[in-house]
């Protein structure tokens, strides 16, 4: 198998999903239309070993397609290959090649970080002795081995918050996909989850993730989509987006655009 | 694939391990589920010695009772008949003393009550003999002693006049087994009891691991992992069925060992010493099955629901039916056929019924656990689809 750095290893192609709105819903979303498309004919490629970025205001669609590559929900049209696997035909497999974080998914409050790794390690089919020195070794450097043996309701919201990304990355997979990696962090834990993330890039791992804060972007991302309105505004490299603008300036420009060719 | 066969085996048993410690490491829960077998037991047994001591009345107390003119004939009588005669002097005013509680009972005989008595004929149209037998029901000891005390002269005055007699010699007369009342009050009772007790166990446990988890967002965390649908969907419920069975077993327990004393094995002649093995072992298959069933339903309804609060909603209406279904037992008066076996639940009702009365086939228990079972596999189904539907878990 090809493992070679900046060879595509996740394709997303003609994604599209449609939710029908229930009553209440089209009140908020101050439309008539029974149904809104979130995402419309996506299509994007992440190269391994690259911080991919998606970016986009709220209600883009961002959350969306990274819940469809994760296999939580089906897309209506299109396919996502993840390392070779459809998210349409085998989704279980595709949950086995990658990490999925975001602030929907908790940890059960009862349960202690040390048992919550085992649990998963052994839902991942880990070799225990390889789980048990990756517990070392991320509990570590994350500084949860204080804490392990502390129930998960007890922690602090910054502790939960490491426990919650060492556990979606306890099977090392080789794709990482986080929503909005920071928002809701207090600036230290944000700090130590960048880190996190170049750390895995260093490493040869590939991270996607998803944001409307365009500092994060420019900080992290080697190539980066921008969404609007469910479509992939344009998607290419941070430079070759930007070409010599700052990426906000930029996006206003590009936002102003697209809304106004519908409008 | 053999190993995919393995993993499947074991995240099964994973997911398993980790319902069973949720539910067994948590003081709280544990109480929640042994309490009601406890509370069943001590109420049981309370409500059982203070029925049967009101029954037999408190032989320890003696009452004070001041006879006057009692002749000695009488006097025999009464001890004979176990009215302890407490000498006490005449107290001044004997009404008053029992109107004040001093005095449980003041009996006036005639003078010569012996030579009245025998001298009277009913024919002669004069008036009988009287006496007289002050007491107060504001008393307990008094109505006592005043219920024993007419008894015995009741029955003295008939053993005078005897003529013939019913039951006297020392024989069984009440030609029932013990088989036959227990059986019956068992099958009349058991039925509702066991069922009701089962139904809180599971609600005790299901609603919490599929809507709370889906409600805390700590269910889309599995649903992240390579685990499968089915895999989770088989391990709740097998770990369910396993917690509510131990509280449904401690419940069990609390009203097998604690019913002789409700009812009063000695009066009657309940002994739940007439079931061996194969009732035991029938009862546990039917309740087994019976707790995969409700436990599959529940789990299917709090799957639906958003929240455990909305799940224990819309599992009440279900309560219902449980219930009545379970009441049915009561008024059936004997076990219907076969086909009745096949509706789930209501098998069940008859077959804890029957068993109790020692009065089902084994082709009947065979019918309701593999109907169950079936059942079971159902909703097994229903379950994981309902793990897959995006619709189900991702409602916004
Ligand atoms: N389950 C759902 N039901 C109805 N509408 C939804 C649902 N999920 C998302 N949407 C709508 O789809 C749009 C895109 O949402 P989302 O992907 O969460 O955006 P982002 O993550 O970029 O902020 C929004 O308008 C949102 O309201
Ligand atoms: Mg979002």
């Amino acid at each position: 198998m090809e493992t070679q750095t900046g060879s595509p290893i996740l394709t997303a192609s003609g994604l599209k999903k449609t939710f029908t709105l229930s009553r209440k819903q089209r009140a908020l979303e101050k439309t008539d239309s029974p149904v809104k498309v979130a995402v419309d004919q996506l299509s994007f490629t992440a190269n391994r070993g690259e911080i991919f970025g998606l970016l986009g205001p709220n209600g883009a669609g961002k959350t969306t397609t990274l819940r469809m590559i994760a296999t939580l929900i089906r897309p209506d049209e299109g396919d996502v290959t993840v390392d070779g696997v459809s998210v349409v035909k085998d989704p279980s497999a595709v949950r086995g090649k990658i990490g999925f974080l975001t602030s929907e998914l908790k940890l059960e409050d009862f349960f202690t970080p040390d048992y919550l790794f085992d649990f998963f390690a052994d839902l991942h089919g880990m070799d225990p002795a390889a789980a048990l020195a990756r517990k070392k070794a991320l509990f570590a450097r994350f500084g949860i081995d204080r804490f392990a043996e502390v129930k998960v309701a007890n922690l602090s919201t910054g502790m939960k918050q490491k426990v919650s990304l060492v556990i979606s990355v306890a099977h090392e997979p080789d794709i990482i996909i986080f929503d909005e990696p920071t928002n809701g962090l207090d600036v230290l834990t944000a700090k130590v989850v960048t880190d996190y993330l170049e750390e895995l890039r260093a490493e040869g791992k590939t991270v996607i993730l998803s944001t409307h804060i365009f500092s994060l972007v420019e900080k992290l991302c080697d190539r980066v989509g921008i969404i609007i309105d469910g479509r992939m505004a344009v998607c290419d490299t941070l430079d070759a987006v930007r070409d010599g603008l700052s990426l906000e300036d930029w996006f206003f420009e590009l936002y102003r655009e697209t809304v106004g060719e519908e409008a | 694939m053999a190993n995919a066969d393995k993993t499947r085996k074991s995240n099964i048993w994973t997911i398993m391990r980790k319902e069973l410690k949720r539910f067994f490491g948590d003081r709280r829960m544990v109480m929640t589920m042994v309490l009601p077998g406890i509370l069943i037991f001590v109420l049981y047994s309370l409500m059982g010695s203070v029925m049967t001591e009101s029954f037999i009345g408190d032989a320890d107390t003696v009452s004070t009772i001041y006879a006057e003119n009692l002749p000695e004939s009488v006097a025999v009588v009464l001890r004979a008949g176990g009215l302890p005669l407490a000498p006490v002097e005449k107290p001044d005013d004997p009404n008053a003393a029992v109107q004040n509680q001093e005095l449980d009972l003041y009996a006036v005989f005639p003078e010569d009550f012996d030579a009245a008595v025998a001298a009277y004929t009913p024919a002669s149209g004069a008036p009988a003999p009287e006496v007289k037998l002050y007491y107060n029901t504001a008393s307990a000891s008094s109505s006592n002693a005043f219920g024993i005390m007419a008894g015995l002269l009741d029955s003295y005055e008939s053993a005078m006049a005897n003529k013939f007699d019913v039951n006297r010699t020392a024989d069984t007369y009440d030609l029932a087994t013990a088989e036959d009342t227990t059986g019956m009050l068992l099958s009349m009772l058991m039925p509702m009891l066991l069922i009701s007790l089962l139904f809180s166990g599971c609600m005790a446990v299901a609603p919490e691991s599929i809507a709370g988890e889906k409600e805390r967002g700590t269910l889309a965390t599995l649903l992240v992992t390579p685990l499968r649908r089915s895999e989770l969907a088989i391990g709740k419920i097998g770990a369910l069925s396993i917690v509510a069975m131990c509280s449904g077993l401690c419940s069990f327990l609390g009203v097998m060992l604690s019913l002789p004393k409700l009812m009063g094995s000695e009066v009657t002649g309940m002994d739940t010493g007439i079931y061996g093995v194969p009732e035991y072992v029938s009862l546990l298959v039917v309740i087994l099955s019976t707790i995969l069933v409700i436990v599959s339903l529940i789990s299917v309804l709090s799957a639906l629901a958003n929240s455990v609060k909305e799940a224990s909603g819309m599992v009440a209406p279900l309560m219902v039916v449980v219930m009545l279904l379970s009441l049915t037992s009561s008024f059936l008066p004997e076990l219907p056929g076969n086909v009745a076996f096949l509706i789930p639940l209501y098998n069940s009702v008859c077959c804890i019924s029957g068993i109790f009365a020692l009065d089902v086939a084994p082709v009947q228990i065979l019918l309701t656990a593999v109907v169950n079972l079936v059942l079971t596999g159902v909703l097994v189904f229903v379950l994981t689809r309902m793990f897959n539907s995006e619709k189900i878990m991702f409602k916004k």
